[in-house]
């Protein structure tokens, strides 16, 4: 039996687990929009809270995501076999690339622009909002498609903690030996992953990202 | 001129940067409305810190700056600043809007209803010699040197406030793409009425758009006349100046 009668065959399971991974995957790298953003934010406004914070969110990156995941399980409330753990480790890796890119794509606003925005009279939030996040729009978007592609590529591994996900097979493929489990759960989550990072890097793009692969500034 | 009210005053005002250097060490002048003071001086010596106190983006360190009589730590930074037009060299354009809404962004940020902003717009670019039709829908990377810089007076006056700033504003065009903006600004001027304070490295130029000239070194101001007496001054450093700026034109 070939790959492709393979998947065929379990074609219900692969639609479940790319189902879980995209789960995984989106409400992660969205909750890390929602806290990455208005930290990166803060983080512009306040300049010294820079580098601990930058520093601790580039440490969490370092650390290998399946030790995170199992130094994660047996921390209370929040830790835990499944899904929730895992979520919360897909929110941690993201946030490093968006939280930099945003405290880049603003610092990187033209002083000029910036002086002649608050010379006219604009307020603090007016200047935020449509001058400053306008601008660092794109290099924003480049963070979010950079933390996109990084939590497709970490979610294969939060199967081991039972967060489900194409990693699913993978891990089964590796314990059975079996070459079509693995490749059945590696090439979807491939998939996903060039999927996004083109459609993510056309949206930045069309936003004024500078062009070709994605960037990571600060890693 | 004596009866017209004064629009900039400042009386003995001290600026310390941060860095514990002073740029300013005690400016008075005053400025009746509709006059025009074009400050001329070295680099560093303070003259772009005096528009920054006018305009409240700094405070000063001691003395007071008044803009139509009140003191500008008494006002409301954003009231003050919708009130004073500002021009910078580097015209700080938004990248990201058009012309349009460049111009129209005070107006817009003020509460007018859109059919009196765009009218404001057409408005000004007719007045700064950018046919609207064409302009309008442009980007600024889209423009020259010069037409960015006409955008930028259109937006600093669109609202129009009743003090300008200029900051070297037609120190990054070509020699003749800057006489051509010079003389245009200067009937420009003589329509609007504007009370103008205009920071400049080019003598000719603050002859051509000041009422009055200001000699700042080192932080004073030295010299404060109307361009007839000031090119006859007997200050040392001014005449030291205008006696090479001579030498070079003959050279």
């Amino acid at each position: 039996m070939d790959l492709m009668e393979f998947l065929a065959s379990h074609r219900a399971e692969l639609l479940q687990m790319t189902g879980q991974h995209l789960f995984l995957v989106g409400l992660s790298t969205g909750v890390a929009v929602l806290v990455g953003i208005p930290l990166g934010i803060f983080l512009v406004r306040s300049p010294h809270w820079q580098p601990p914070v930058l520093g601790a969110v580039n440490v969490i990156q370092t650390v290998p995501s399946l030790a995170l995941f199992g130094l994660l399980i047996p921390l209370p409330l929040i830790g835990g076999i499944g899904a929730g753990t895992a979520l919360i480790a897909l929110v941690l890796y993201a946030l490093l690339p968006i939280v930099s890119n945003t405290v880049a794509g603003l610092t990187g606003v033209d002083p000029a622009v910036r002086e002649a925005a608050v010379a006219m009279g604009m307020t603090q939030s007016q200047l935020l909002w449509r001058v400053e996040l306008p601008l660092a729009l794109g290099v924003i978007l480049t963070g979010v498609r950079v933390a996109t592609v990084i939590g497709v590529g970490v979610a294969t591994i939060a199967a081991a903690i039972g967060a489900g996900g194409l990693g699913m097979f993978i891990f089964r493929g590796l314990a059975m030996l079996d070459s079509r489990l693995i490749l059945a759960g590696a090439i979807p989550a491939a998939l996903m992953a060039l999927i996004i990072d083109f459609g993510l890097g056309l949206i930045a793009r069309r936003f004024g990202a500078p062009g070709g692969q994605a960037r990571r500034t600060a890693a | 001129m004596s009866g017209a009210a004064i629009a900039v005053e400042f009386r003995g005002v001290r600026f310390r940067h941060a860095s514990g250097r002073e740029v300013l060490s005690g400016v008075s002048f005053s400025l009746p409305a509709g006059e025009s003071l074009a400050l001329i001086g070295r680099s560093g010596s303070g003259k772009t810190t005096i528009l920054k106190l006018i305009n409240r983006l700094q405070d000063p360190s001691a003395g007071e700056v008044r803009v139509e009589g009140q003191p500008t730590t008494a006002w409301d930074p954003i009231r003050l600043r919708r009130r004073i037009g500002y021009v910078i060299q580097e015209v700080g354009l938004f990248p990201h809007l058009t012309v349009a809404r460049n111009v129209g962004l005070i107006p817009t940020l003020e509460g007018w209803d859109l059919d009196r902003v765009q009218g404001r717009v057409r408005e000004l670019l007719d007045l700064v010699g950018l046919p609207a039709d064409r302009f309008l829908n442009r980007f600024p990377h889209e423009l020259s040197g010069g037409q960015r810089q006409r955008v930028g007076v259109a937006r600093a006056v669109a609202a129009d406030p009743p003090v300008l700033l200029m900051d070297e504003p037609f120190g990054a065009l070509d020699p003749i793409t800057r006489a051509e903006l010079q003389q245009e600004f200067r009937d420009l001027q003589s329509r609007l009425q504007k009370t103008l304070v205009l920071v400049t490295h080019d003598i000719p130029e603050a002859c051509l758009l000041g009422t009055r000239i200001g000699w700042i070194q080192e932080g004073r101001l030295v010299e404060c006349l109307p361009p007839r007496e000031f090119l006859r001054s007997n200050h040392p450093e001014v005449q030291a100046v205008l006696r090479a700026l001579a030498v070079k034109d003959r050279g």
